[in-house]
């Protein structure tokens, strides 16, 4: 079972910014080999959330703990050291650069060739290609190849496992598969429960309850800046969360008076997407 | 599967990457150009006087090219080139021809107007939120001014005339044969260093990552305002030096030169295939844009043509090489999918 310390604990974190109050009174932990899940819809504070986590902002009041320790972050880098990798949506973000050169971007393999400092194309490339293949992605086998020409889950895949191979211990994935389809999707879901079989700890934000669900150990929802509920798996159904996030509206609520909407109109109703 | 299998394979993909690169258009452009010149020019364009003469105009904008490709690369744009040449050439007279000072010191202290306009250009580029368009148009003017204003203060006008010692001479300002500018031997030194800072070294990974994504980089802990200073130091740096030999070759220095290299430098860059907003480009490219544009440059006065013509002629490789650079990123980024299982 998960250890008694968490890897990384929020206490009590508020944020605003000038008056406007973003965050109040944020308490989440995650352990190691966890999955925490943060739903909430748009503007709910998640980024901002994630923005404090990563060092971008620092909180205006609360203190974050690692290892049962109180840390502050002043520069995103802080929060790398210390082994907090923040991933956005889109992974690679250099879609120009080959595979190997952008997986060591600021920490490039060296070697000398008489007095000058050459970059070891030939072991970036071997290390990164092995990094991924080791998460099971093995379309990658060159490389040479660019970011850019990579599907949107196996740019995530990348970057995933890249963070892991800097030694990671804390994983944030930013709506990792928003934009991806269906079979992308369970590619990087497979691959986060991976990362997670490996002891890391996981912080996924994402509204699509259904892929929360599927990886999730733990949930938290946010609504207005709050923590509006917090769960273990198979605590709440898929109906339930998803209602949470609509911010209390239940959406069974929703789909009858859409219904009713429908039956009323001569045209093909709405489509209701079932996510 | 077995070796030879394996071979071809590699093989195949090693062509096919090659047909993907950007310069592989620059070089077609090239010799296009070459050859559609030389039918036009006759023996006299494709002889010695041919040769040198657009050599010596490749050599001069091609070490500025270098540099501000390097900046391109970087996401960067350096305008103040066009009037960092002149007043590093001044620079020179007034320090070494009116002031009668050693050469050697006329010409660091030209060298070092270059690394200081390029140093402001870099700390307001990294210090405020103003594209780099805008603050090297804005150091263009001042400098021009500068320069202009002390010129006519120091020298009572607008030019100063030199007569370097033999050794200078023939270092940095020298026709070999009566035709090559001893230039061009610098232009190869800068071409070798600067692809080996970008294609050897580290750092030129931290320069297309800084093209890529600024953010990024700093957030992979890329010192982004050291590497972008020492960006623009480096094209001050290569502007000056083309002043610096100007002066010593034409033994004179004007206050209103150099203003075509502020879009000859950007031309030959781009026509190399190096995307203007960043993240992608070669030194390679970039050598043959500048071959390619001072081809077209010289050629058309050996060809008998109205020399508005090249100008129309530079404008459209411009836009083509523009269009082709696209159309190359997008073949690139899609060589994923069409690969074999």
């Amino acid at each position: 079972m998960a250890p008694i310390i968490p890897v990384l604990e929020l206490r009590d974190v508020e944020k605003s910014f000038g008056p406007i109050d973003v965050l109040h009174e944020i308490s989440l932990k995650v352990h190691e080999g966890e999955v925490l899940c943060l739903l909430g819809d748009n503007g709910a504070g998640k980024s901002t959330l994630i923005k404090i986590l990563a060092g971008v902002h620092k909180p205006t009041s609360g203190t974050i703990l690692m290892d049962g320790k109180p840390v502050e972050f002043d520069r995103p880098r802080d929060a790398a050291d210390r082994g907090i990798a923040t991933l956005h949506q889109f992974g690679g973000t250099f879609p120009l650069m080959s595979i190997g050169r952008s997986f060591f971007v600021g920490v490039e393999p060296q070697k000398k060739w008489g007095p000058f400092t050459v970059f070891d194309r030939k072991k970036a490339n071997e290390i990164a290609v092995k990094a991924v293949r080791d998460f099971g992605i093995t379309r990658i086998d060159d490389g040479d190849r660019l970011v850019g020409g990579l599907s949107g889950g196996e740019r995530q895949s990348i970057a995933i496992a890249r963070a892991v191979y800097f030694g990671a211990r804390v994983l944030i994935l930013d709506e990792p598969t928003a934009a991806l389809g269906v079979k992308q999707a369970a590619h990087v879901l497979r691959i986060v429960n991976e990362t997670k079989q490996r002891g890391l700890a996981v912080i996924f934000i994402t509204h699509q309850v259904m892929h929360a669900l599927a990886v999730g150990d733990h949930f938290a929802v946010l609504i207005r800046g709050a923590v509006a509920a917090d769960f273990r798996k198979g605590d709440k159904t898929r109906e339930e969360i998803t209602d949470l996030m609509a911010g209390g509206e239940s959406m069974a609520d929703l789909e009858a008076e859409l219904e009713g909407y429908a039956q009323n109109q001569e045209e093909r109703p709405p489509s209701l997407g079932h996510t | 599967m077995s070796t030879t299998t394996k071979d071809k394979r590699s093989a195949a993909r090693m062509l096919g990457r090659l047909v993907r690169r950007a310069e592989t258009g620059s070089f077609l452009g090239m010799v296009v150009v070459y050859i559609f010149f030389a039918a036009l020019g006759g023996r006299v364009f494709l002889g010695a006087p041919g040769f040198s003469s657009w050599l010596n105009t490749a050599a001069e904008v091609g070490i500025v090219a270098l540099a501000v490709g390097l900046l391109i690369i970087a996401g960067e744009l350096d305008l103040s080139v066009g009037s960092v040449i002149p007043a590093s050439s001044l620079t020179v007279a007034i320090v070494s021809s009116h002031y009668g000072a050693p050469e050697i010191i006329g010409i660091l202290a030209g060298l070092v107007v270059g690394l200081m306009v390029g140093f402001v250009n870099g700390f307001l580029v990294t210090r405020t939120s103003i594209p780099s368009l805008i603050v090297t148009i804005g150091t263009m003017f001042g400098v021009m001014g500068l320069t202009l204003g002390f010129t006519v203060l120091i020298a009572g006008s607008t030019g100063v005339f030199i007569v370097p010692d033999p050794v200078t001479k023939a270092l940095l300002g020298q026709f070999v044969g009566g035709m090559f500018q001893v230039t061009m031997f610098w232009w190869a030194a800068f071409i070798v260093i600067v692809f080996y800072l970008l294609h050897v070294s580290p750092y030129g990974n931290w320069i297309y990552a800084l093209g890529g994504d600024r953010e990024s980089a700093r957030n992979a802990g890329i010192p982004t305002r050291k590497l972008t200073i020492g960006l623009f130091m480096l094209s001050g740096f290569a502007a000056a030096f083309v002043g610096v030999g100007q002066v010593l070759t034409y033994q004179s220095a004007q206050v209103l030169t150099g203003q075509a290299f502020i879009f000859n430098s950007i031309m030959c860059v781009v026509i190399g295939g190096v995307l203007l907003t960043g993240g992608a480009g070669s030194v390679i490219g970039i050598v043959l844009g500048t071959l390619t544009f001072s081809i077209v440059n010289q050629g058309i006065f050996f060809s008998g043509l109205d020399p508005n013509i090249g100008s129309v002629i530079i404008g459209a490789l411009l836009l083509i090489a523009v269009l082709s650079n696209d159309s190359f990123r997008k073949t690139a980024l899609s060589f994923a999918a069409k690969k074999a299982p």
